[in-house]
């Protein structure tokens, strides 16, 4: 059984007596431990796809099976309790807490987890090591880049050891370098056996991952663009793959 | 997440905005302070005028009146006797539930008292048996009361208050040391008496602060040098506050023994009856719970002696202790709506800053949320900020609340020095968190219900 099902997923927005289709009519089921990036043209619905995966948003039709469970149907309380320990979700726009410090904001899942304050200074401290901020700990979010921010997002996504990462354009904001780094990040997460999900503008990126799903006019694609997906730049692809190195 | 953080993150969260949150807690300050002076000055108030109730007698105390007869009983008239020693000792013997019994024979007339060349005309002299002093709760501090061979002897002594003494010897006050008229003799209608005995000085609580403030200050002018020039006297020295009444009156007495009044100021002037005729009896009752028992008992025992004829009256205590209550009642529901208003007003104030900090951090509790905080830690973490503010606001109000007294007193001095108590004190504050916690709950609703990116699209 797949990990995360969507059946006939549809989000209608009405704005102004208009009818918006962000998602029409998406059937989708990702398997544990799967490394996956949605591609698409912008406005395509990638965001609000990834914030219904990340039971953050509930669709307007269709059901959302997590992990045997129906979302659509799960309490608050059962949803807050997924967002917290299931699913590490990393958003476009960074959504970090402006008054608090770095480590704080990465702290803040465990919080929500019960977890010790001793307990949770080390492991937002380690999960900050790993995208190497480990040296900016007091700061406020706005004293940080933007690719900064992005990696304490992502920072907070891994730090309550989730079983399934999303993560919307995690290296939008990133020099390659980084980029490349966060990028390793998340191949090591899947290697891990966590499912892992990447929206991406990139077809380098899309090249990494083993499947790709294309979103065109909030609907799945049948065929995937091969431009978008980097496929047909073979010599791109490899020379990424040589960039990351093996696992292991 | 525990409720520990929950009060962690609240008080950060005041913290951060130390502005907001101190004009928010003005409001619950003021409402707290305002109802604990509130209190404390009906509290003040009930204490002066328990104390001049105590300094009369007390609830304890009846008083017997000789009374005409009443109308369907004036073919009687002939056979009415009025209240008389008779009538004292029938009730020393049978009435069990009265413990003391004083007689009273007062002047009919305004007397004249005359001594150190002055006169003064004094509103009653009466005269008693040494047992009045128990009854009317006096202090002999000078010299002593008369005796009971004072009494049968009927010896002309006295005893008088110091309202009496200011004036006819003068006030220690005004002549900077104390004057104890002991020895010293005083007329009263022409007849000479020796004075030996004098009560202490009756006062409110509050006036022997403001006495002793007034000493110090006249000791300081005194050592200063004398003053010149004519003095102005404003004449009334009771003050006329209505507590103080009862205290005023207590200092102006004069008692004889009994049979000097009788023998020597009445029956050879009047043409009164032969038998000593009593203006009034005080009675002291054994226990107030029995009040209608007692009063029963002494109208029983009396009918008995009087032949039947009604032509006496009680009067005790009772109206001017409700008469009390009920003041005190009114002045505490009237100020405690007032305070209560200011109270709820602040409410208002913190309900107003909360909703408006959740519209500004509606981003915030949707990433709350999106990381995993449920809509009860949201719920949670709301009221707690708003009872935090609202307690803390308490607190302060608690310490302010003292200031406030004092500047009352301050502004508007009365003879009832305000008293904060300790329920004052716990109610206000309990009333401060409820107001705290009622602020928080609508906020706190609608922020944990508000879906996650609903929230983190608001701008
Ligand atoms: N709250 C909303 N109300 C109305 N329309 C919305 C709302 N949220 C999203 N949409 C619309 O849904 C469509 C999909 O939006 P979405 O954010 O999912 O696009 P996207 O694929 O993530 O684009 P990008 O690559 O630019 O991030 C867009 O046309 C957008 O205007
Ligand atoms: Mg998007």
């Amino acid at each position: 059984m797949a990990l995360l099902e969507l059946r006939n997923v549809s989000k209608i927005y009405h704005t102004g007596g208009e009818e918006i289709r962000a998602l029409d009519d998406v059937s989708l089921e990702l398997n544990n431990g799967e490394f996956i990036s949605i591609i698409g043209p912008s406005g395509s619905g990638k965001s609000t796809l990834m914030h219904i995966l990340g039971c953050l948003d509930l669709p307007t039709k269709g059901e959302v099976w997590l992990d045997g469970i129906n979302i659509s149907k799960a309490s608050q309380r059962e949803l807050a309790r997924v967002r917290n320990r299931t699913i590490g979700f990393v958003f476009q726009s960074f959504n970090l807490l402006p008054k608090l410090s770095v480590l704080q904001n990465v702290e803040l899942p465990m919080v929500y987890a019960g977890i010790g304050g001793s307990q949770r200074r080390e492991r937002a401290t380690a999960a900050l090591n790993l995208v190497e901020l480990g040296h900016r700990l007091k700061n406020r979010p706005n004293q940080l880049s933007g690719g900064q921010q992005q990696r304490v997002a992502i920072a907070r996504a891994l730090v309550n050891d989730p079983k399934i990462i999303l993560a919307d354009e995690p290296t939008g904001n990133l020099d390659t370098h980084t980029g490349e780094v966060i990028l390793n990040l998340f191949r090591q997460l899947s290697i891990q056996g966590r499912t892992v999900i990447l929206v991406t503008h990139n077809p380098e990126i899309a090249a990494v991952t083993p499947r790709r799903v294309e979103i065109r006019n909030g609907k799945v694609a049948e065929r995937v663009d091969e431009r978008l997906a980097g496929l047909h730049r073979q010599a791109a692809a490899a020379g990424m793959a040589a960039g990351l190195g093996v696992p292991g | 997440m525990t409720f520990l953080n929950a009060i962690i993150v609240g008080l950060k969260e005041i913290a951060a905005n130390k502005f907001r949150s101190a004009l928010t807690m003005l409001g619950i300050i003021l409402g707290v302070s305002s109802l604990v002076a509130m209190f404390a000055m009906t509290q003040g108030l009930e204490n002066g005028l328990r104390e001049a109730l105590v300094a009369v007698g007390g609830l304890q105390k009846i008083r017997v009146e000789a009374q005409p007869v009443p109308t369907e009983q004036r073919h009687l008239r002939d056979f009415a006797t009025g209240v008389t020693l008779r009538d004292v000792y029938a009730l020393q013997a049978s009435a069990s539930e009265v413990d003391v019994v004083s007689p009273e024979m007062r002047l009919d007339s305004s007397p004249v008292l005359s001594a150190n060349g002055r006169t003064y005309r004094t509103f009653m002299t009466s005269g008693v048996w040494p047992v009045q002093v128990e009854l009317m709760e006096h202090q002999v501090e000078h010299g002593r009361m008369f005796t009971e061979a004072d009494d049968s002897d009927a010896r002309n002594v006295c005893v008088i208050g110091t309202g009496i003494r200011d004036e006819l010897f003068g006030r220690p006050e005004d002549t900077g040391n104390p004057v104890i008229p002991l020895g010293r003799t005083m007329n009263i209608n022409g007849v000479p008496f020796t004075i030996i005995g004098m009560f202490e000085h009756y006062e409110s609580e509050m006036d022997r602060k403001v006495r002793l403030a007034r000493e110090a200050e006249a000791a300081a002018a005194r050592a200063a040098g004398p003053q010149s020039g004519a003095k102005r006297d404003r004449g009334w020295r009771g003050g006329g506050r209505q507590g103080n009444f009862a205290f005023w009156i207590k200092n102006n007495t004069v008692y004889l023994p009994l049979n000097t009044m009788w023998m020597k100021m009445k029956s050879g002037q009047t043409n009164g009856p032969a038998e000593p005729r009593l203006s009034n009896m005080e009675i002291r009752i054994r226990d107030v719970e029995q009040m209608d028992r007692a009063l029963t008992q002494v109208r029983n025992v009396l009918l008995v002696n009087h032949r039947g004829i009604e032509d006496f009256a009680f009067r005790t205590q009772e109206d001017w202790a409700d008469q009390i209550q009920s003041s005190v009642r009114n002045a505490r529901l009237s100020g405690g709506l007032i305070a209560g208003i200011s109270l709820f007003v602040g409410g208002i104030g913190i309900m107003n800053i909360m909703l408006a900090s959740i519209s500004e951090r509606i981003r915030e509790i949707g990433i709350r949320k999106a990381v995993g905080a449920a809509g009860f830690d949201i719920f949670t973490q709301i009221v707690v900020e708003s009872v935090t503010v609202a307690v803390v606001g308490g607190l302060l109000g608690l310490l302010c609340s003292r200031l406030v007294v004092w500047l009352i007193s301050q502004v508007t001095p009365t003879d009832n020095e305000p008293v904060i108590t300790l329920g004052a004190m716990a109610f206000a504050f309990a009333f401060s968190f409820l107001v705290g916690v009622l602020a928080g709950l609508f906020p706190a609703f609608k922020a944990a219900r508000m879906s996650v990116i609903q929230a983190l699209r608001y701008d």
